[in-house]
């Protein structure tokens, strides 16, 4: 008994290795922008589709290594490209129009809306709703060890970006308040666009990843793994990178613990109910902190 | 002055009001385009046999579809070629449903109100056959689901037939094969709980299996989107079972079958149901399955007296290898078409009562009769994969009715429908 409930924990965190990285594109955005990007699902299913395309075309299971890595990275950089995209056409406009008007935060989440429809019918015109397979570069036992490595070797890059170098103190500093950011000399166009651009990386890697151990490839992937990764978010704290990690080991452990008992059903009852819980308890997220909303 | 922003909004507003038009135009509900057609209540005026069919042409279910879809396009073309029906040619008009329940209701809608169809063939997945159905009863026109295997489909009403056993049948077949035939008493259990084929199809199998003296060691069930499987095959592997029975769709059985190789359970542990019937399986997950068996309506091997004509002609015009899918989408048209030439009016009704009336016909699946329920009573195929094929391996109830057992008196299980 003991030894099933630690394999369904050990299963448990790496698939919330994968909701965390997509859950960092949320956090991250909603951080710096008070916008929750619903188009992020998307973004993180065309990543699933470029990593598709660029690891068959690669050589597939004939190079393992090489297309393996070099489609991650390829798959990255489209995403990523994909994310700046999004903002440069659907949000960046609607900063700019909407200074000193009303409705300054419902205009910019229902364009997200907009953006997350558009994406997944575009893939649905491009791709066809076929369910397409990865290759197999890995066997599973294999590609399970390599998800746990790359999520966490990503974080603790994402971390490193954060917390050392200038950009990731402007990252912060756009966080805490946008206009003063800007008094002080910070590009706030370039870092925007920047946060978007690693969201949606970061979002790329856990498409492959998930991929490649678990999952095919269609168009309405983004909303079922999506909508895990938001309440993630939201459970860690939205705004906080660390609170999104957590959030996500959170959410895949309480998952895989569900699927030990009869009722496999249960799994997004209980995720709901535990978001529910968290909110009564600390409003704010488990690690998120209390804004004092200036007046 | 007008300025650039009045001339904007202009510009949006008039998009927005011409790209309503062009919508609203397409969508036709209540628009009725006089072709010659009268309606399908008063026929006399039709040029050729309009019959609608509903496929899973994108989506979860896409292989379904596309082989259905070609089996009956075969069977057009023969009919055609051959003269028609009573000197009129048959055409068919095929919607996709999108592997979705909600849009099989509204494309049969749109067949029959829109297209104004005297029949209509489809689907594959039972969830979506009964959404269909219960259209297709309610405006009276006769429909038969080539592949649909749960009971409650042909129970809506008198005007959906199936070509097909029913998962009662292949259920205990399926439970005969694996205890009588293959000797495994100790079996596990995998299914979907929230698709009406697979719980269905799994309640069978398992009630039939305790009767015949099979030991139900496990059962594990997961959600169809689910993707992650491991927890359950840990949990299957600890209960050691000899069979794995898992009648669940071919997309689901990809990640089922490499999680389970990666954790050392082979591919003939595995025994499933007709939802494996697609080619995708063998290309994903064909190396993993090697051996597993499941039982169908027919494969390319089988000792029919037409299967051999039907398969050379698939084979030339499709170039691969016809899944049970194809088939039966080949008998259920040339099915209908035969009922059509034998009704002794136009209408859709009299088209209902032919085929209710059809005994023996002769089709690439075997003999196909209409039993008292809609349903037709045919032999359960076992098939095997073998080196990446499905391979014919042996049929179980050879002689329908005959050997079949009583039928259970069905306590219908609470209609689970696909989301």
């Amino acid at each position: 008994m003991a030894l099933k409930i630690l394999s369904a924990l050990i299963t448990g965190l790496a698939q919330g290795s994968m909701i965390a990285l997509i859950a960092l594109g949320y956090t991250m955005v909603y951080g710096i922008l008070k916008l929750i990007n619903f188009a992020h699902s998307e973004v993180f299913m065309m990543g699933a589709y470029a990593g598709l395309f660029l690891i068959g075309g690669l050589g597939g299971e004939s190079s393992p290594l090489f297309a393996g890595v070099f489609g991650t990275l390829g798959a990255m950089g489209i995403a990523g490209t994909l994310g700046v995209i999004v903002e440069r056409i659907a949000y960046a406009p609607l900063r700019s129009r909407g200074k000193n008007k009303a409705n300054t935060r419902i205009t910019p989440l229902v364009t997200a809306l907009g953006m997350s429809v558009l994406l997944q019918n575009l893939a649905q015109l491009l791709f066809t709703a076929q369910y397409r397979g990865y290759p197999q570069l890995l066997p599973i036992q294999h590609t399970r060890k390599v998800i746990f490595i790359t999520a966490i070797a990503v974080m603790l890059a994402l971390q490193f970006l954060v917390h050392r170098t200038w950009t990731g103190k402007a990252m912060r500093a756009l966080s805490t308040n946008v206009e003063a950011a800007r008094l002080m000399g910070v590009r706030t166009g370039r870092i925007i666009s920047l946060t978007f651009l690693t969201g949606s990386s970061l979002a790329a890697v856990g498409a492959v990843l998930y991929c490649l151990d678990q999952s095919q490839a269609y168009p309405t992937m983004g909303t079922v793994i999506g909508t895990r990764a938001f309440v993630a978010a939201v459970i860690g704290g939205i705004g906080n990178i660390p609170g999104a990690m957590l959030g996500g080991v959170l959410i895949g452990v309480i998952g895989e613990l569900t699927k030990l008992t009869p009722y496999s059903g249960l799994q997004d009852v209980l995720i709901f109910a535990a978001l529910i819980v968290v909110l009564l308890v600390r409003p704010t997220g488990l690690l998120g902190k209390a804004g004092i909303e200036k007046v | 002055m007008i300025g650039r922003r009045r001339w904007w909004k202009a510009t949006a507003a008039a998009l927005a009001l011409v790209a309503i038009g062009v919508g609203c135009d397409n969508k036709g509900s209540g628009e009725i385009k006089p072709e010659g057609t009268a309606g399908p209540g008063s026929a006399p005026a039709m040029t050729e046999w309009r019959v609608g069919a509903y496929l899973s042409l994108s989506g979860e279910n896409t292989a379904f579809g596309i082989d259905t879809r070609e089996g009956i396009e075969l069977a057009v073309d023969d009919i055609n070629k051959a003269g028609g029906i009573k000197k009129k040619p048959m055409k068919v008009l095929f919607e996709d449903d999108k592997s979705n329940a909600n849009e099989a209701n509204n494309k049969v809608l749109q067949l029959i109100d829109r297209d104004k169809v005297v029949a209509l063939l489809g689907e594959v997945a039972s969830a979506r056959s009964r959404a269909g159905g219960i259209v297709a009863n309610k405006k009276k026109i006769p429909m038969i689901t080539p592949s649909s295997t749960n009971p409650d489909v042909t129970r809506v009403g008198p005007f959906v037939f199936r070509v097909c056993f029913t998962d009662d049948v292949q259920g205990q077949m399926g439970a005969e094969f694996v205890i009588h035939k293959l000797g495994k008493k100790k079996i596990a259990i995998l299914f979907a709980s929230d698709d009406l084929y697979s719980s269905g199809l799994a309640k069978e199998f398992r009630d039939y299996a305790k009767k015949i003296g099979g030991e139900i060691v496990i059962e594990k069930s997961f959600l169809q989107k689910e993707t992650n499987f491991t927890t359950y095959i840990n949990e299957i592997k600890d209960a050691k079972p000899d069979i794995i029975y898992a009648p669940i769709y071919y997309q689901a059985m990809v990640p089922i079958a490499r999680q389970a190789s990666a954790v050392g359970i082979k591919g003939d542990m595995f025994v499933g149901g007709d939802g494996w019937d697609a080619e995708v399986l063998l290309t994903d997950a064909g190396k993993e399955m090697d051996g597993a068996y499941f039982t169908n309506h027919y494969a390319p091997g089988v000792p029919w007296p037409n299967a051999q004509k039907f398969l050379t002609q698939y084979t030339e015009r499709f170039k691969r290898s016809p899944t049970s899918l194809a088939a039966m989408g080949y008998d259920a048209a040339m099915l209908l078409a035969d009922a059509i030439g034998r009704a002794k009016t136009d209408t859709p009704e009299s088209i209902r009562d032919a085929i209710a009336a059809t005994k023996d016909f002769p089709g690439a699946t075997g003999n196909i009769t209409i039993n008292a329920e809609r349903n037709a009573d045919k032999a359960v195929v076992i098939v095997q994969i073998k080196d990446k094929k499905f391979t014919y391996h042996s049929m179980v109830n050879a002689t329908p009715g005959a050997a079949a057992p009583a039928p259970a008196p069905a306590p219908v299980p609470a209609p689970v429908e696909k989301k």
